[in-house]
């Protein structure tokens, strides 16, 4: 696992060399991608961001939209409670700290884990690791400036979305779960010229409904597992559309 | 730059409201009590808009198609990772095949 959010972190490494460079290119000063990779730590949003206030747009509505990119961090946390919740984490400071380790990485690595333990340590060693390699490679990025520019040549947008993929493929080889993620992600497809960035990814939630339908509302209903399970098997064991695994 | 202020205020916008999206999700977790079977969903949800995030970011740059090269190699990675193969041969194989693809001219 550790090996794999080395990885992940150095590919987000690479990312920030681009990001860094790209503010520096745009007519930023090296503190403001410095500043933001650590502060909003959220790529995404801060590409979106340099790129709106690079264009002429005012900088609060930039900041707006970067907020629509960031919303589906609010699903992630309800996902997982027992990863930042106090019940394991402690309160105060460390439940401050992990809430903002929260990002794509660190959900996925924490959600492809099997118990808790390991869940919570793939959260904090792929947060910590993103939190040090996100903004070093942006500092980095904005001090040799253009020689990364063109990242595109290496293929490494291809990674991103590769990591992610590669970690949610255990969840996908439950058939209900591989079809409302093929429909979310048809949906957000479907949504992108339309709608502002952000938004097209979170009317995918929508596909959640065929899971409700599906699996039926009641505890006792939809036992149309692939896994085997039998209904005796535990007081309610319905569909389980994610960790069948 | 332009205004510095401004810059800044927006900067501190981006990150205070991210933060509170961070926290608020498992605010809300902590006071409302689901029953396990909406605890799974909502982990299902999680896929969905993980699944989204992979579809949009592979095929689509700004409102538009991102070209061939992107998701070919994501497709590559994902055929991999369907086939088990270990995580760093399935980044390595999807930025190889979107950087050979360009190289032969591909978008």
């Amino acid at each position: 696992m550790l090996r794999d959010i080395a990885v992940t972190c150095l590919a987000v490494f690479f990312i920030g060399l681009s990001y860094g460079a790209i503010a520096v290119a745009s007519g930023f000063p090296l503190w403001l991608p410095a500043a933001q990779s650590v502060l909003v730590l959220a790529g995404a949003s801060e590409f979106l961001f340099i790129g709106i206030v690079a264009a002429g747009g005012n900088p609060i509505a930039a900041a707006l939209a970067g907020l629509l990119v960031n919303a589906r961090h609010l699903p992630y946390g309800l996902a997982l409670p027992d990863i930042t919740g106090p019940e394991v984490t402690g309160r105060g400071w460390r439940q401050m700290a992990g809430t903002h380790l929260m990002n794509d990485e660190s959900v996925v690595f924490a959600l492809a884990q099997d118990d808790l333990p390991r869940k919570r340590a793939a959260y904090w060693a792929c947060g910590l690791g993103v939190l040090i390699c996100w903004p070093g490679g942006a500092v980095l990025g904005a001090l040799i400036g253009s020689a990364v520019h063109d990242t595109g040549a290496f293929g490494l947008d291809a990674m991103f979305p590769a990591v992610i993929l590669a970690l949610i493929v255990p969840d996908l080889r439950t058939r209900l779960t591989l079809r409302a993620a093929l429909a979310g992600a048809a949906i957000a497809l479907i949504a992108t010229p339309f709608l502002p960035a952000g938004l097209p990814v979170l009317l995918a939630l929508v596909a959640v409904l065929l899971l409700v339908r599906s699996s039926g509302v009641t505890p006792e209903a939809g036992a149309t597992t692939d896994t085997g399970a039998t209904p005796e098997a535990d007081g309610k064991s319905g569909e389980c559309p994610v960790g069948a695994r | 730059m332009k205004d510095t202020t401004l810059v800044v205020a927006g900067m501190a916008t981006l990150a205070a409201g991210t933060y509170a999206f961070r926290l608020s999700g498992q605010v809300l977790r902590a006071r409302i009590s689901f029953p396990p079977r909406v605890g799974k969903l909502l982990e299902a949800a999680t896929v969905i808009l993980l699944a989204a995030l992979v579809a949009t970011t592979a095929l689509t740059e700004g409102h538009g198609f991102s070209g061939f090269a992107r998701p070919a190699g994501v497709l590559v990675g994902g055929v991999l990772a369907w086939r088990k193969a270990p995580f760093l041969m399935i980044v390595i194989a999807a930025a190889a095949t979107t950087a050979l693809l360009r190289l032969l001219g591909v978008p």
